[in-house]
């Protein structure tokens, strides 16, 4: 396999993918401060109670990608970053599965 | 040394197979095993939190100080942007802001872990410990190692501002800042995951 120079997308003058300005890293963190006060408000909203849980998901994964896809760089980097992050996301949630599962399936646990 | 200077530099790195950055590359592999270890843990909280035998100690929602929590959180998220803006930083060569950005990191993880000390000695205070009970076990094995993680982030960013003070930081200053900040983000997604699943989701 023939070898190839790196990509430095941070230092070189090419046009090539970028890293974002401070001022769309700070919109950033402004947007996820906000969500986090809003799942901290939903916490304490009884009305709403049924929908506490899927609510608290949406916004935990949006925060998440948030954070994956801009300041850890993965919207602009090569897709083989993210692939090396994705395969362990699948991982930990076939091991989540797994605990689901037997959640469901066997008999309860004794309290310790 | 100028921005100039390393690119000059940066272009005599040896190629790789990829094209890509071989240490960038190991670092995500290296996250990726880390999201399997959280995930176990996460699991393992999950499965156990509801398991206090009477008199064993507290239930999670007896002891959650959720506001509390929230503003460990708020000061973990906010050492995100302090870390992408040293980068920032260092990427257009001014390795004094870079210092202060990472210094600023610092300071909040130091925040975020003198609040986790202060939650863990007033839990064992009122009856949570590692052995109390499986719930105990298992918040404190996994908030614990999360700790731990802070922990050596930390460390790596004090020694980033170390070198860079000592100007042993080299040509490749903003790949170094941008690994440690890559370790230092994930830290961070853990603790959205870790906030809303053991402190928000409220247990039975």
């Amino acid at each position: 396999m023939p070898l190839k120079q790196p990509v430095y997308e941070d230092y070189e003058a090419h046009d090539g993918p970028r890293h974002p300005e401070p001022r769309q890293y700070v919109t950033i963190a402004v947007v996820l401060a906000v969500i986090t006060a809003i799942e901290v408000s939903v916490y304490y909203v009884t009305s709403v109670k049924d929908l506490l849980v899927p609510m608290l998901i949406v916004m935990s994964v949006i925060k998440f990608m948030l954070v994956a896809l801009w300041f850890m760089h993965l919207r602009f980097d090569s897709h083989v970053f993210r692939r090396f992050f994705l395969i362990g996301i699948v991982l930990a949630l076939v091991v989540f599965s797994v605990v689901l599962v037997t959640l469901l399936t066997r008999a309860p646990l004794p309290a310790g | 040394m100028s921005a100039s200077e390393q690119v000059i530099t940066v272009g005599h790195e040896p190629p790789t197979a990829t094209g890509l950055d071989n240490t960038k590359l190991a670092m995500w592999a290296f996250l990726g095993s880390e999201c399997l270890f959280f995930g176990s843990l996460i699991s393992t909280y999950l499965l156990y939190r509801n398991r206090v035998c009477a008199g064993c100690g507290p239930h999670p929602h007896q002891i959650y100080n959720i506001p509390y929590t929230s503003v460990s959180s708020f000061v973990l998220l906010m050492s995100s942007l302090t870390m992408v803006l040293a980068l920032a930083a260092v990427q257009k060569g001014d390795q004094r802001a870079m210092r202060i950005w990472l210094l600023a990191t610092a300071f909040l993880g130091m925040t975020f872990i003198g609040g986790q000390i202060f939650e863990f000695t007033d839990f064992y205070h009122r009856g949570l410990s590692l052995s109390a009970s499986t719930f105990g076990s298992a918040f404190f094995v996994l908030t614990g190692f999360h700790g731990a993680h802070v922990t050596v982030g930390i460390l790596m960013l004090l020694s980033l501002v170390a070198m860079s003070s000592l100007g042993r930081l080299g040509p490749q200053a903003a790949r170094k800042v941008e690994l440690i900040g890559l370790y230092w983000h994930f830290v961070d997604i853990v603790w959205i995951v870790i906030f809303t699943v053991v402190y928000l989701i409220p247990s039975k």
